[in-house]
Formats: C-alpha cells, sequence, structure tokens
C-alpha cells in the first residue's frame, strides 16, 4: 500500500487573512500567556438623518490606554464629496479602512463618471471587515447623501451593518443613544438636528471617560456639505495666566561665564 | 490551643466546598433608578426577573418598603434580596423592641446594609445585589446606594446595573433641586423608557414608588408607550439589500 505523500502545493497568496497562527495563538492564550494590547480611541460617534440629509458628530479624544494621546484628534474621515465616515476602536484601523475605501471610491468615479452612492461605501467596506473576521478593530457610523436619498448605517468591526435614522457607537453610544432615544423623532430641521447631535456627544464626553474633549459636526445634504470642525469647545482650559511667560535679563542669578569660540576666526586675504 | 485548630480546620473545610460560596446569580432584576424631588424620593423598577436569557418571572416586586421612613430597592439576584429582607425585618424588630420612641432613619439602614454588603465581599461569599435605598426622616431626604462589593454613596439621584450606563447621562442633564411629583414622574418615566428600549432584560411593566414625611407607597404596575413607526424602520434595506 503506497503512502499517499501529499506534497506542500505553493498556492500564491491571494490576500484576506491568513488563518495558520490562530491555533498556536489559542494554545498560548490557554497556557496563560496575555496578548499584547492595541492603541483603542475610546470614543463617541453618531449620526442621524434629518429633513434634508444627515448629520455626524463624534468627540476628538484620543486615548493609549489610561492617557490622552490626542486632545483634538479628527474622527470624521472623508470618503466621497458626498459621503463621511465616522470611526471607533483602534485608530489605525479606522483610519486605513476609510482611506483605502475612499481611495477604491474614486477610481470607482472615474471608471462610471457619476457621484459614489452609499451603499457602494458600505459593501466595499463591510466586504473588507468581513473578510479579515473581526481582527481589522474598525467600528463606522457612515452616513451621505446621494441620488437615491440621504443614507445612515453602522458598521461592525466583523462585517455586518444596520441602516438606522439615528445610530451610535463607540464606548460613549450608551450616554448618547440615551439621548437620541428621549428626544429623537422625524423631520428635524438643520438647527434642532446639529443641536441634538452636539447633546449627544457632550452626553459621551462628560459621562464616559473614554471620550473628552470638543465636538466634531459634518452636516451633509444634497449636493453641499458643512464640515464643522471643533463645532463646540465645551472643555477649554481653565487657568491661563493672562500675563503671559517673559524671561527678562537679570531675573536668574549668573554664577559664572565661560566663553569658548567654536571655530577659529579665520581672516581671508584680499585675492583669495 | 485546641480551640484555634479546630477553627482552622473549619476554615479549610469552607473553603474546599465551593458550593457554599455565591458564584454566580441565577434569577436576576435589571436596573433601578431613584432620585429625590420636593416632598421625598422617587424610585422606579421593572418586574422582571430574568433566568438567564429567558424572561421566567414577570411579577417580581423589586422595591419594598423597610420600617416606617425607608424604601429599598434592588437589582440582582432576587433570592438573596429576599434575603437581605429578612435581615431587615429581624434589624426593624430589634428597633421596636427598644420601643424608646426612635425608629431607624433611611442612613441608618444604608449604612447596616453597606456593613453587610462589604463584610459578605470580604468573606468571598457576596450577596449578589445592588441597592438603592431611599427615604425621608424628621424632613430630611435620603438617597444612597449600596453596590454588590460594597461600594456606597449618596446623590441626589443614582441607578444601577444599566441604569448607570443609560439614564445618569439623561439625570445629570435634566434633574434639578425640588421638582414636583409630576415632574419627577415623567422623569423616571424618560429613563425607563430608554432602558426599555436599549436593555434586553427590562420588561414594559414597571412600579413607581413614593416615599414622602407620611409614608411610603408603591404605585400598582403599567407599561409605558412605546414608538415604533419611524420611517426609516418601516423598510430598513431599501437601499442596502441584503443587510438589515
Amino acid at each position: 500500500m503506497g503512502v499517499l505523500v501529499k506534497e506542500a502545493i505553493d498556492v500564491p497568496p491571494k490576500g484576506g487573512f491568513n488563518f495558520d497562527l490562530c491555533r498556536r495563538n489559542e494554545m498560548l492564550l490557554k497556557k496563560g500567556v496575555q496578548a499584547p494590547s492595541f492603541r483603542k480611541t475610546g470614543t463617541t460617534i453618531v449620526g442621524l438623518v434629518f429633513q434634508d440629509g444627515v448629520i455626524l458628530g463624534a468627540d476628538t479624544r484620543a486615548t493609549e490606554g489610561p492617557i490622552v494621546c490626542d486632545k483634538n484628534c479628527e474622527k470624521i474621515h472623508y470618503m466621497a464629496p458626498n459621503i463621511y465616515c465616522c470611526g471607533a476602536g483602534t485608530a489605525a484601523d479606522t483610519e486605513a479602512v476609510t482611506d483605502m475605501v475612499s481611495s477604491q471610491l474614486q477610481l470607482h468615479r472615474y471608471a462610471t463618471g457619476r457621484e459614489s452612492r452609499v451603499v457602494t461605501a458600505l459593501t466595499l467596506l463591510k466586504s473588507h471587515l468581513f473578510s479579515y473576521q473581526g481582527y481589522v478593530s474598525a467600528a463606522l457610523v457612515l452616513g451621505g447623501v446621494d441620488v437615491t436619498g440621504p443614507h445612515l448605517h453602522t458598521i461592525y468591526p466583523h462585517g455586518s451593518t444596520d441602516t438606522l435614522p439615528f445610530a451610535t457607537m463607540g464606548s460613549g453610544s450608551l450616554a448618547a443613544m440615551a439621548i437620541f432615544e428621549s428626544k429623537y423623532r422625524e423631520g428635524l430641521s438643520r438647527e434642532e438636528g446639529i443641536r441634538l447631535v452636539c447633546e449627544a456627544i457632550c452626553s459621551g464626553i462628560f459621562n464616559d471617560l473614554g471620550s473628552g474633549s470638543n465636538v466634531d459636526v459634518c452636516v451633509i445634504t444634497k449636493g453641499h456639505k458643512d464640515y464643522l470642525r471643533n463645532h463646540m469647545l465645551p472643555n477649554p482650559r481653565t487657568y491661563v495666566s493672562s500675563k503671559g511667560y517673559s524671561f527678562a535679563k537679570g531675573q536668574t542669578e549668573v554664577l559664572s561665564t565661560k566663553i569658548m569660540p567654536l571655530r577659529e576666526k579665520v581672516e581671508l586675504g584680499r585675492d583669495v | 490551643m485546641h480551640s484555634s485548630s479546630s477553627v482552622d480546620k473549619k476554615g479549610s473545610e469552607i473553603f474546599e466546598m465551593d458550593s457554599q460560596r455565591t458564584l454566580y446569580p441565577y434569577v436576576t432584576g435589571t436596573s433601578v433608578i431613584g432620585i429625590k424631588y420636593k416632598d421625598g424620593i422617587l424610585i422606579a423598577a421593572d418586574m422582571g426577573g430574568s433566568y438567564g436569557s429567558t424572561l421566567r418571572y414577570k411579577s417580581v416586586e423589586r422595591m419594598k418598603p423597610v420600617g416606617k421612613h425607608s424604601l429599598l430597592g434592588a437589582s440582582g439576584e432576587i433570592s438573596d434580596f429576599q434575603e437581605i429582607l429578612r435581615y431587615l425585618d429581624e434589624l426593624i424588630l430589634y428597633d421596636n423592641m427598644w420601643d424608646d420612641g426612635n425608629s431607624l432613619g433611611p442612613k441608618e439602614v444604608h449604612n447596616y446594609l453597606n456593613r453587610l454588603m462589604y463584610n459578605r465581599r470580604n468573606k468571598f461569599n457576596p450577596l449578589w445585589n445592588s441597592l438603592v435605598l431611599g427615604g425621608v426622616k424628621n424632613g430630611q431626604k435620603y438617597l444612597g446606594m449600596v453596590s454588590i462589593i460594597g461600594i456606597h454613596f449618596e446623590d441626589n439621584h443614582v441607578a444601577t446595573g444599566f441604569g448607570n450606563h443609560l439614564a445618569r447621562p439623561i439625570l445629570r442633564d435634566e434633574w434639578r433641586e425640588d421638582m414636583s411629583y409630576e415632574e419627577g414622574v415623567k422623569l423616571l418615566e424618560k429613563c425607563m423608557l430608554v432602558l426599555l428600549y436599549r436593555d434586553r432584560s427590562a420588561i414594559n411593566k414597571l412600579q413607581i414608588a413614593k416615599i414622602t414625611e407620611d409614608g411610603v407607597s408603591i404605585s400598582p404596575s403599567y407599561a409605558l408607550k412605546t414608538f415604533w413607526k419611524f420611517s426609516a424602520f418601516q423598510n430598513p434595506a431599501k437601499g442596502a439589500e441584503g443587510s438589515w
């Protein structure tokens, strides 16, 4: 009886996630080895559909564990002139995935000669996240207005999506959702919508430790968008010296002086 | 010498028999919310008792009066809540037996509960509850909370469980000093509605309890009105076939 020899056929890598190390990782976890942790944004991001389009909102705090590493980061990412996307989760993942899909959308616009649709961005994002089985830790709120109307979607790290009239994601999502669930109604005007989004983000900022600093808002309507960076600054620096800092000569006592010429002065002759 | 060795043996026995300690809860109640208002305290809780992910009991009264001046609301293991009520019953009984015209107020009961919970936690055998205690004595309003490990504090509005994440942001924004009874109930109902939408173990059958100088009254159970008619809910996959 011959032994079937299975030769390792070298299949060229086609992309997507390589699951070879998963069994080894599981074994290490069982033995008690702790996996390294990664930087998350700890966020409140929201979106809502109003009368004329969609409004997206986000806080501006980026955290590395217990430390705030960026007090004023941008969490509302550009996807297309009529589509924006808020990102929560691992900062690198949200940046990379939104940049990638934004480029893909631009190429698609050149190929079709038409304005991008929100469902296109949605499908590109969800199929990418699904193929990585949740290891790309990006939770997104995608909103925009295209020929078919205003759309608002949430996308979870494993690749599932929801279509909603109002949505929140991130560590502050419960605080923001409490505001939305009690105050949202259909057919809000632009001012009411912006006010509600700011209230929800402020609820996240003040009640969740992972969110803080300022409120960014993005209003998208048919044919027009308003990116209101730092629309609200509810956390100003309280103690700033009004006199400023001046260090006049003579304030510091000079104990000794030593002057060392670093380069010899060379006098050049007349004709060089 | 003899007595100490027997105590040691008993101590090791207790640790070996894990079935004597509480390891996880079985029948649980979800959040309780409490606020101070003009005349006293208002506490709201739904009437659900979940057995894991099944809604097993739908008429559990999770708020009970304690003595003449206080009301206790609990979330977590229902059997431990009943045990706590037995302890408090004994406490109030002994207090009445003094027959000295004084009665235990909410501050004293809160302190007793805190000692009880903390001591059980130190023995690795906790009473698996988060308690809300409110009361009025001699015109003084009191609202406090004790957690499973004995963390306790007093505040103008408290919540347990999911209520901390969903109801407290609303209460921090909208609670005011000296609200009327109607305003207080409206605020509590607003919070309970959000909990009903977003907490999977909440049910639409709640009670609101009122404590004033005159005494305790627990309302009969009733349901809140929910709204599901957003146009985006009618056909959610209209723009994105295959999703929901």
